[in-house]
């Protein structure tokens, strides 16, 4: 009986204890990571939250457009989360323009972000020279996947470099019956191609100019129909099944040796590694041919003002957490993404990670379109791609006037 | 008399929360929709004046004109198609087949799933490099071509096949019910008359299905409207915007491409549009009960 009432008051007390903790620093984070290499990155990044004192609590809901509608609902209903996974660039700039996110200025300055992180990516979190994302994970997007048994198979010896050596390439591997490129039928991933292309064309800078200006001389020049000439062309090394294709069926295409090469950004290594194939060994990844840059497209975590100064501690806490060096690491290892930092130890991370990695500190990395146009000119410039890539008809001279349209309303 | 009034009191008050809702839900939003679609909103509701820009903007759309007409293709054909076959079907197992329940079972199902499994079918079905087209080709018809879904111009049919195939069971067991009222004795009487089956069918059944036929034609339109989910599973709207549907274009505005004005806009230009299919019909109706009442 007397055991029974200590144990009991025992509980209570701990019981309490871990309430009063739980008070301390509670944060809802809303994401849509909710796969399985997703869902391993983001317990690295929880792990060590809750390790420091902080208290996790996941809203999670999959698909970007579902996660979207939930979040509108719950801030126009003024009972916004108190993290957000959002995209580096204009994707959130509403929000903080609005007055709705809180600032991360203090920590970056206190963890001297501006001295351990590229400038492209310092630029795609800053709203009016002030910092509002946390950045948690970059992905490289300019990779092409290749299948080394099919290559070694039809005597293509390296990855081709142009995109003369590519299509002769191609044509060596159509003519030995195998699918060359495995591709992903869908417009959004149809636009990663097309940048990727594009970059080859224009370079770095014009690339930049074009997504951050509209600048008419560029969306003029020729290298622009050049570009969807060359996009266009692509289309004699698709198969029958392509149009709607999941980008992972394509990539599984690669690894069952059915397909020569698949162009997608670095979340394709995760298919991989589950298949058991090792980078460099198995596959090979190069760079789209003829790459000046790496584009690349990062997550980051927004801080919603939720008007509780414990979720506003939590939030500063879950900033310094997130770009933590060793955190870092893990979330970019499980995600297949890499680190945001340049300082961090990269001999964890695989060849084509190592890769990128060394492009960010030689500031090769340019942002793509998610990261420096609206959602809405996105919106615009991926219905644009879909298009022409579907119609084998259209032109590459009338389509680039087109294009430049996009970026003239 | 003053228990009338109390009656008519106890309706009225039992009815008030349904009006409340009608009021509130129904028409508050709409009028909320009506209202955003005249501003600048983008990924929250803002009330910036933009009047008739939204608008003007939606339909300097080529891919929101692609999306009414797809919807015009979609809704005729599916409704049509479905009430055809479904009536074929019905007529079927009417002739009092073995296994009619079985088979009835068999047709009804695909209703009972979501478009999305329906849309999942479909797709394999019909990728050229898995489903129907390989299978024939196989089996050594070369030349056989079925490749609907990854074409810009047939996309659109392979969205409407898939429909149908679910939406058929429903009229089926719509008809097929209404066939079951049906007096024998009509049967009877138009075999002494050597009428054929299939005219039996069409001169003397089909027009008596009228009020089911029509239960069921209704259904199906509803569903032509917030077709979406089948669309997504299917094509996702591709090749191209080639199966781009109202429904669709107005869910990626408000959700991804943070545009709350324009999708609000597509949302009222879609209630005029069924209001002026509505409109005629109810038009219609209203003068044939008048003239049936001998007050016209």
């Amino acid at each position: 009986m007397k055991t029974n009432t200590l144990l009991i008051a025992a509980s209570a007390l701990a019981l309490s204890a871990s309430l009063a903790r739980a008070q301390d620093l509670p944060a809802e984070v809303f994401t849509s990571w909710t796969s399985g290499g997703e869902a391993l990155a983001v317990e690295a990044i929880r792990t060590e939250f809750e390790a420091r004192g902080g208290t996790w609590e996941t809203a999670s809901i999959a698909g970007f457009e579902n996660a979207n509608a939930a979040f509108q609902n719950r801030v126009i209903a003024g009972d916004p989360p108190t993290v957000r996974q959002s995209v580096l660039g204009l994707d959130a700039a509403e929000l903080v323009e609005s007055g709705l996110a809180n600032s991360l200025q203090s920590v970056a300055d206190a963890q001297n972000w501006a001295g351990v992180m590229a400038p492209s990516v310092l630029d795609s979190i800053s709203y009016n020279g002030e910092i509002f994302l946390a950045p948690v994970g970059i992905h490289g997007e300019s990779w092409m996947f290749y299948s080394m048994p099919v290559f070694e198979a039809n005597g293509i010896t390296a990855a081709p470099t142009t995109w003369d050596e590519f299509f002769a390439a191609m044509d060596t591997l159509q003519a030995a019956g195998i699918t060359p490129i495995a591709w992903g039928g869908q417009a959004w991933q149809e636009a990663k191609v097309f940048n990727m292309v594009l970059l080859s064309q224009v370079g770095n800078e014009d690339f930049l100019k074009i997504f951050q200006e509209g600048d008419e001389a560029v969306l003029t020049s020729d290298a622009i129909v050049t570009a969807l000439e060359i996009f266009g062309r692509l289309r004699d090394y698709v198969d029958a099944g392509a149009a709607g294709r999941n980008w992972n069926d394509a990539t599984n295409m690669v690894i069952q040796g059915q397909a020569g090469v698949q162009f997608m950004g670095d979340w394709a290594k995760g298919e991989f590694a589950n298949a058991g194939l090792i980078a460099g060994q198995d596959y090979g990844c190069a760079l789209a041919p003829a790459s000046t840059g790496m584009l690349f497209v990062a997550d980051g975590f927004l801080m919603m003002k939720t008007g509780d100064a414990a979720q506003d501690a939590a939030q500063l806490l879950m900033a310094e957490v997130a770009t933590d060096p060793a955190v870092q690491v893990a979330f970019a290892q499980a995600k297949g993404s890499i680190p945001v930092r340049t300082d961090v130890d990269t001999s964890a991370l695989d060849v084509c990670a190592q890769q990128a990695m060394t492009m960010m500190n030689d500031g090769l990395f340019v942002p793509e379109h998610a990261i420096t146009v609206t959602p809405d000119m996105v919106g615009q410039f991926t219905d644009f791609v879909g298009e022409y890539f579907a119609d084998p008809s259209y032109d590459a001279a009338s389509a680039a006037e087109d294009l430049a349209d996009i970026f003239r309303r | 008399m003053r228990f009338g009034k109390w009656r008519l009191r106890a309706a009225q008050l039992a009815l008030s929360p349904t009006w409340l809702t009608v009021i509130v839900v129904y028409l508050g939003t709409m009028a909320w929709t009506v209202a955003l679609s005249f501003t600048n909103s983008r990924l929250l509701p803002s009330w910036d004046w933009a009047g008739f820009a939204q608008y003007q903007r939606l339909f300097d759309t080529s891919k929101w004109n692609l999306a009414l007409q797809n919807l015009v293709i979609f809704g005729v054909l599916y409704v049509f198609g479905c009430l055809v076959l479904g009536f074929l079907l019905a007529a079927a197992l009417d002739r009092r087949v073995r296994f009619e329940s079985a088979f009835r079972t068999l047709f009804l199902y695909p209703y009972a799933m979501s478009f999305v499994v329906t849309g999942l079918i479909w797709q394999w079905l019909m990728n050229p490099t898995l489903g129907i087209q390989p299978t024939f080709q196989g089996m050594g018809w070369e030349n056989f071509r079925f490749d609907w879904v990854t074409n810009r111009t047939m996309a659109i049919y392979a969205v409407v096949l898939a429909g149908i195939w679910q939406g058929s069971g429903l009229v089926m067991v719509l008809a097929l019910a209404g066939m079951r009222g049906i007096d024998a004795e009509q049967w009877r009487a138009a075999r002494i008359d050597g009428i054929p089956v299939w005219r039996v069918y069409l001169s003397i059944i089909l027009p008596q299905l009228g009020p089911a036929m029509a239960a069921a034609a209704t259904l199906l339109s509803m569903g032509v409207i917030k077709t979406y989910d089948l669309v997504i599973a299917l094509t996702k709207g591709g090749p191209g915007s080639s199966t781009e549907v109202p429904a669709k274009f107005i869910m990626d505005n408000m959700f991804q491409r943070q545009n709350l004005g324009l999708a609000t806009a597509a949302a009222v230009v879609l209630l005029l549009s069924v209001v002026l299919v509505v409109a005629p019909f109810r038009y219609a109706a209203y003068i044939t009960a008048k003239r049936r009442a001998g007050q016209l």
